[in-house]
Formats: structure tokens, C-alpha cells, sequence
């Protein structure tokens, strides 16, 4: 099936990252509708089911950033509505939204992942966090980088550099979650890698290379256009170029996960490939790293989402 | 893939332009407070962040019949454009308004203005060079701080309690500013139901205040947009009913009519009204008729006064279940504020316990409130959290402080456990 009456772009949810999604939303929206596709957006509220149910869309594009729209949750729901929609099903979703399981799928795979522990916020408060501390330092050494096991956009996580910095660093990460990856702060050429499946199979797109300003690839870092540069395709050796884009597929298929993905890799000086974590919704605001390299690959960003659309309404529910 | 099948890389910055903002522009970046802002105004969220008035009290019938009837009758003038300073009727009207704070004051005294907000962009435009001081209370209106740094001024805070602005504190910071060589320009300050801080300036303070600013020939600016909304008694009387020669009162209708409509006034000595004429017509050439005329049409033709005691009484419920849900629930260590009018109840947090950084907690538990560094201009205030009570339901409130404290209790075990957040102090 190749004709799509009516498209719905989910957008928001309840997340930090609601802003986020609602710009890549509308920007998805306005992609399909210059394509000639009749899209709205809507709200995972109390009225998505109404909605779907009323006047069923011919395929649904989930743009929801953090928990509920990469959790799975809502592909679960679309799932049991019986309504088609583009990207990874639920169960995968469920994997690679939880980091420390996907860092735990793609090391079995043989992907290089940054040494790391998992631990709920609890355990620092059953067994004493400075003895807690001391025993990840110990561990792990220094720097290294903290993040919440679930989420996005970068909030909640960065980087610690001294054993001073650890408290408040953890402090942090458990505003936004109740459970810390903390992993060794690898150095190197930070790059982003989209993968998509045009009815084909998996292919990578040219890897997009970030450059941060002073404060890392925070969340300001992420959204204010011009704050951050990046190189596209990476500036790396062919062969590195190659290997990021096999991990990135590898990654796709490991976990499972279908239509589109987007896989964030350290290169450090030796041309090692860290995995660092998957995103099954990528962002696609106008400065996100997907569109742009989706362009660079001569993609059409707005003939990308039709088709999507156009396989996942042929699948159906 | 090898190296020479590599396309040429392309640099991409996303904004061409990233090189070329005023140096102003640089901290206008995203945020992820913003970001926590905008799930904030999701209903499934209990809000007691906003500081928006609560319309659904107006008689929206009979605005409604009003305006039709505005343009019906008047819509070549309503849908035209005015003078700078604003429409004479509704100028007149403003007269009325300010008279029930003793204020006495012409129509030509007044520039009618887009909220109070472009007031004080105005006065800000007119008297701050970069680096030049402002005297504001701590804490202080966010949106007043965000104007000031647009213009990049120094913002110096002046102590209050819960008496308001403290009038030693405020003799301490004019002689320390020209210690440094430097002369504040105006002293801004909230004096009724503060926002964010929810006191009120004692009478008993006020001729002090202004004493103390005569003495250093200090410009007043008194934002009032809170003083017809106290729950007791007569509104207090305004600075500039004691002095029309050093005080530029602000006011607005955001609060006793609607937000929506973004009226507000200046009254300002002569020679800074004329100024402040000549910076609005360049600023937006004039105001909007339409939202002019429709304001002078509802206090002309509404029970304004009337609608102005419901909406007392309407805040009055709510303060008072703000005030009965933080005594019942709130953990030791908190400690708060108790208006007498307005919005706003200033919530301390247990020492070690960082508004900002409880933030994203607390939208996880559907509750949201505004961090107190907002109101600093230098970012510190992170113990204080922002209660506006003036948007929920009494039951919607206290449920809203139930998640609170639970989040508070939350934050005081992390805090056990990890040591205080930085910048709680």
C-alpha cells in the first residue's frame, strides 16, 4: 500500500524532553504536508485513544522523546489499538531505552563499550554513598561520565573529573531517575551515527562528527542553534568511518530495532569505537543530527518520513 | 568504505549567523528549565509555578457582549491606529484606578503601555548603559531581572524580610554602590504581595524608603500590580501618593481584569514621560486601540470594582488552602511565607536542598513550581521555590503540596546521603 489518507505525528508526552519532541513534531508535520501528506500532530493524552479510534490514521510517526515515547509505552498502546505506526516495536524500545541493558546486548556482540556500573540511588543509601564513592573510584578511576539509565537529551547527565565532583554529579543524574550509569569519560571525537531501513534493510547514514563548545554536548549545547558545530560526513579515517557505521547497523539489528535508530559512539585517539547509547526516536528538530545527515546522504527529509509511513502502513498493525 | 571514497566533510553550525549577535544576546540559550517549564503546562501536571491570573472568574458573557458592542460602535477607532502615550479615555479611566491607592494623578501623567513588562523596558532603555546599577529587593520579579539584562545593567539586591524591603539594607547597598564609584540609577521594587516573595512593604517603612532615596536622589520605580488584591482591608497606599517627583509607578490589568489584553500604564515625573513617549513610539509606534479601548470600555460600562472582590475572595480560598496543606505536610526545615493579597507564597527549602536541582523530580511527581534563582540575578536563591496559588483549585493545591513534600522528603535523604546541593546558598 502506497497511499496514505491521514498520518498522526505523535508529539510531546510528559517528559523533560516535551519541547523537544513537539519541535520535532511539527517539523516532521511540515515535512509530510509540503510531500503532499495530510499530518497532524497529537498529544499522548487523554484523548490520543479517542482519536485513534474516532478517525484511524493510516500509519502513526512517534516523535516522543524520553520516558513514554522510547520506553515502548506507546508503541504498546499503538500495538493494542491496531494502529501502524513507523519505527521499533515495544519490546525493543524496552532494551535500548535502558542503557545498561543495550551497553550490556552490544558488548555481548562485541561491540567496545566504556567500563561501567549500574546503581540505583537506593544502594548509595543503604551501604553509605562516600564508601559507595570511594569503591567506583577505585573502580572506574577518573574522569568519568554519569547519566540516568533512562532518558535523553542529555539531562541529568555530564561529566565528573574529581572525586569531589561525584556527589554532586550523582545528585544530578537522580533529579531525573532513580538509577545512575556511571561510566569512564572516554576522550575522543564524539559522532552520531543515523540508521535507516528503506525497505532494503539497515543502512548507516554518513556519521555526523559533534563539536561542542566549552561545557560539552549539554542539553544548551543540543538546542541553540550555532552552539555546537558539526562535521558532515565525521572527519575520521576511512576505515573508522566504516567501523562506526558498522557498529551503528549492528547495533540496529542487535537490538532490534526496526525502521530507524540513531547510535551515539566515542572514537578515542587509538580509533577505538565506544558504544555509547541508542535512540529509537531520534530528535528531529533543525538542530538534530538525523535530518542532517539524512541530507547529506541526499535524502529527501520530507520523502524519508513518507516513506516510512508509506512501509509501516503496508505492515500494518 | 575508503578514505578516498570519503566525501568532502561540510562544517555545519546550524546558524550562520552565531558569530554576529550583540554581546547581549550570548546567555539567550536554551534551558532546561524552560524545557521542564513547558511539561509544566501540561493539566496533567499540577501547576503552581504560572503566575497567571484566573480569567475563568471574569463574566466572560458579558465581556464578550462588550467587545462586540466596542466594535459595533467604535471600531474605526479600535481598529486603528493611537498616540504614543495611549488613548485620553482610557488614561482617565486609569486615574479612577490608581485614586483607590490614594494616588492623584493627570491623564497626561500617563503613558498607557503592552503590560507593566514594557514599562519597564522603557525605563530601562532610557536610563541603563551597560554595567550601570539597579537597586532591586532579593528576591526580585523575574521578568524585571530579564529586562534589566537585556540591557545588560548591574543588578544589585537589597534585603527584605517579612516586613519587606529592609530600609538599612537598603542604606548599606546605595553607600557600598558608591563605594565601588558607581551611583545606582533607580531602586526597583514590588512593594505590595510581592511576587515572588508574597510580603508587603509595612506602612510604617514606606516615608523611610522614600526618605532614604531622596536623600540619594534615587528614581523610584514601584511596580503595583498586586495592590487592589490584598484580603484584608483598604489597598495600601502607594509611594507615589507621598512623592510624584521621584517615583515612576507601574501599573497593569493583567491581574484586576485580563492578561490577555497586555495593558498597563506608567505614571512618571514630566520630563521622563516625555521620554518614555519617544521610546514606545520607536519601540511599537503605538499601542493596540483595540485592547485600549476594550479596557476603558469594561471599566466605563463593567462592575469592575465587583469583579475585582471576587477575585479577592477567589485568592483568598486558595492562599488559604496553600497556607493548611504546607503547615500540615510540609517536612521540618521548611519554613514559608504567609501574603496578605496577591499570588505568591516564598517557600524555603531545608538547608542543602536545591530548588533547581528538585526541579525535574518534581515534574516526575506531576507537580511544578519555579526555583528561586530565577529571582536573583545572579542565580543564587537555589533553597527558595515560587508558589503561585493563584490558577488551582483548593483541592488541586493541596494535592500539588502533597507531591511537593514528598519530593522535598526525597531531596532531604539525598542530601543525607550525598551532602548538600551546590548552590543552595
Amino acid at each position: 500500500m502506497d497511499e496514505l489518507d491521514r498520518v498522526l505525528v505523535l508529539a510531546g508526552g510528559l517528559s523533560a524532553e516535551r519541547e523537544v519532541s513537539l519541535r520535532s513534531g511539527h517539523r516532521v508535520r511540515d515535512a509530510l504536508a509540503e510531500a503532499g501528506i495530510d499530518a497532524v500532530v497529537a498529544d499522548a493524552d487523554a484523548e490520543l485513544l479517542v482519536q485513534l479510534r474516532a478517525d484511524p490514521p493510516s500509519a502513526v510517526f512517534p516523535v516522543i522523546h524520553g520516558a513514554s515515547g522510547e520506553d515502548g509505552a506507546i508503541r504498546e498502546v499503538l500495538g493494542l489499538v491496531g494502529t501502524p505506526y513507523v519505527g521499533s516495536v515495544a519490546s525493543a524500545c524496552q532494551m535500548a531505552f535502558d542503557k545498561p541493558t543495550a551497553n550490556a546486548l552490544v558488548a555481548a556482540a562485541g561491540v567496545t563499550t566504556p567500563q561501567s556500573v549500574t546503581l540505583p540511588r537506593e544502594t548509595f543509601h543503604d551501604l553509605g554513598a562516600a564508601a559507595m564513592i570511594d569503591l567506583i573510584i577505585a573502580r572506574l578511576g577518573l574522569p568519568l561520565y554519569i547519566k540516568p539509565s533512562r532518558g535523553g537529551s542529555a539531562l541529568g547527565a555530564g561529566p565528573v573529573l574529581t572525586t569531589a565532583d561525584l556527589p554532586a554529579a550523582l545528585l544530578s543524574c537522580f533529579a531525573y531517575g532513580d538509577i545512575a550509569l556511571i561510566e569512564r569519560f572516554i576522550p575522543g571525537t564524539e559522532v552520531t551515527v543515523g540508521v535507516i531501513d528503506l525497505g532494503d534493510g539497515p543502512q548507516a547514514l554518513p556519521a555526523v562528527e559533534i563539536v561542542a563548545g566549552e561545557g560539552g554536548y549539554d542539553y544548551a549545547a543540543r538546542y541553540t542553534a550555532g552552539k555546537t558545530e558539526f562535521y558532515v560526513p565525521a572527519r575520521l579515517p576511512g576505515e573508522v568511518a566504516a567501523e562506526v557505521a558498522r557498529i551503528a547497523v549492528a547495533t540496529h539489528s542487535v537490538l532490534g530495532l526496526r525502521d530507524l535508530s540513531r547510535t551515539d559512539l566515542i572514537v578515542d585517539e587509538t580509533g577505538t569505537v565506544y558504544f555509547l547509547e541508542a535512540n529509537v526516536s531520534p530528535g528531529m528538530t533543525e538542530t538534530s543530527t538525523l535530518p542532517m545527515a539524512l541530507e547529506a546522504s541526499g535524502h529527501s527529509f520530507g520523502n524519508t518520513c513518507v516513506r516510512l509511513l508509506q512501509l509501516a502502513a503496508a505492515r500494518g498493525a | 568504505m575508503t578514505t578516498e571514497e570519503q566525501p568532502a566533510s561540510q562544517r555545519q553550525r546550524v546558524d550562520p549567523y552565531v558569530g554576529q549577535y550583540a554581546e547581549r544576546a550570548v546567555g539567550m540559550v536554551a534551558s532546561e528549565i524552560r524545557a521542564l517549564f513547558a511539561v509544566a503546562a501540561r493539566p496533567e501536571i499540577i501547576s503552581l509555578a504560572g503566575g497567571s491570573p484566573f480569567v475563568s472568574a471574569l463574566r466572560l458573557d458579558a465581556v464578550g457582549d462588550m467587545i462586540g458592542q466596542l466594535i459595533a460602535e467604535h471600531g474605526e477607532v479600535a481598529l486603528q491606529y493611537c498616540t504614543a502615550q495611549g488613548d485620553a479615555g482610557l488614561r482617565e479611566r486609569i486615574c479612577d484606578v490608581m485614586a483607590l491607592e490614594q494616588i492623584r494623578a493627570h491623564p497626561d501623567e500617563i503613558l498607557v503601555t503592552v503590560g507593566s513588562q514594557q514599562a519597564l523596558d522603557l525605563l530601562t532603555r532610557i536610563f541603563i548603559d551597560p554595567g550601570d546599577v539597579i537597586l532591586a529587593e532579593a528576591p526580585s520579579y523575574v521578568g524585571a531581572l530579564g529586562a534589566f539584562a537585556s540591557y545588560q545593567a548591574t543588578v544589585v539586591h537589597v534585603a527584605m524580610d517579612d516586613d519587606g524591603l529592609i530600609p538599612e539594607a537598603l542604606e548599606e547597598a546605595i553607600r557600598r554602590t558608591a563605594a565601588d564609584g558607581r551611583r545606582a540609577k533607580f531602586l526597583y521594587t514590588v512593594p505590595n504581595f510581592h511576587n515572588p516573595a508574597g510580603v508587603t512593604l509595612a506602612a510604617a517603612r514606606r516615608h523611610r524608603i522614600l526618605e532614604i532615596c531622596q536623600r540619594a536622589g534615587l528614581l523610584v520605580v514601584e511596580d503595583n500590580p498586586y495592590g487592589l488584591l490584598g484580603f484584608d482591608g483598604e489597598p495600601p497606599r502607594a509611594l507615589r501618593a507621598d512623592d510624584d517627583h521621584s517615583v515612576v509607578y507601574l501599573g497593569t490589568f493583567s491581574k484586576t481584569f485580563a492578561a490577555g489584553v497586555r495593558v498597563g500604564w506608567a505614571v512618571a515625573p514630566t520630563a521622563i514621560r516625555d521620554k518614555l513617549i519617544l521610546a514606545a513610539e520607536s519601540a511599537v509606534l503605538c499601542h493596540s486601540s483595540f485592547s485600549q479601548l476594550t479596557v476603558r470600555e469594561y471599566l466605563t460600562t463593567q462592575p469592575w470594582l465587583e469583579q475585582i472582590k471576587d477575585f479577592r475572595e477567589l485568592y483568598r480560598e486558595r492562599r488559604d488552602a496553600t497556607l493548611s496543606a504546607l503547615e500540615t505536610m510540609m517536612p521540618p526545615g521548611c519554613h514559608w511565607t504567609r501574603p496578605g493579597g496577591g499570588f505568591f507564597v516564598w517557600l524555603k527549602l531545608p538547608d542543602g536542598v536545591n530548588a533547581k536541582a528538585m526541579l525535574p523530580r518534581a515534574i516526575s511527581s506531576r507537580v511544578a513550581y519555579v526555583p528561586g534563582t530565577g529571582f536573583y540575578a545572579d542565580g543564587s536563591g537555589g533553597q527558595y521555590a515560587r508558589l503561585c496559588y493563584s490558577l488551582p483549585s483548593p483541592d488541586r493545591i493541596r494535592e500539588g503540596v502533597r507531591r511537593l513534600a514528598s519530593v522535598i522528603e526525597t531531596e532531604i535523604q539525598l542530601r543525607d546521603d550525598f551532602g548538600p546541593t551546590p548552590g543552595t546558598r
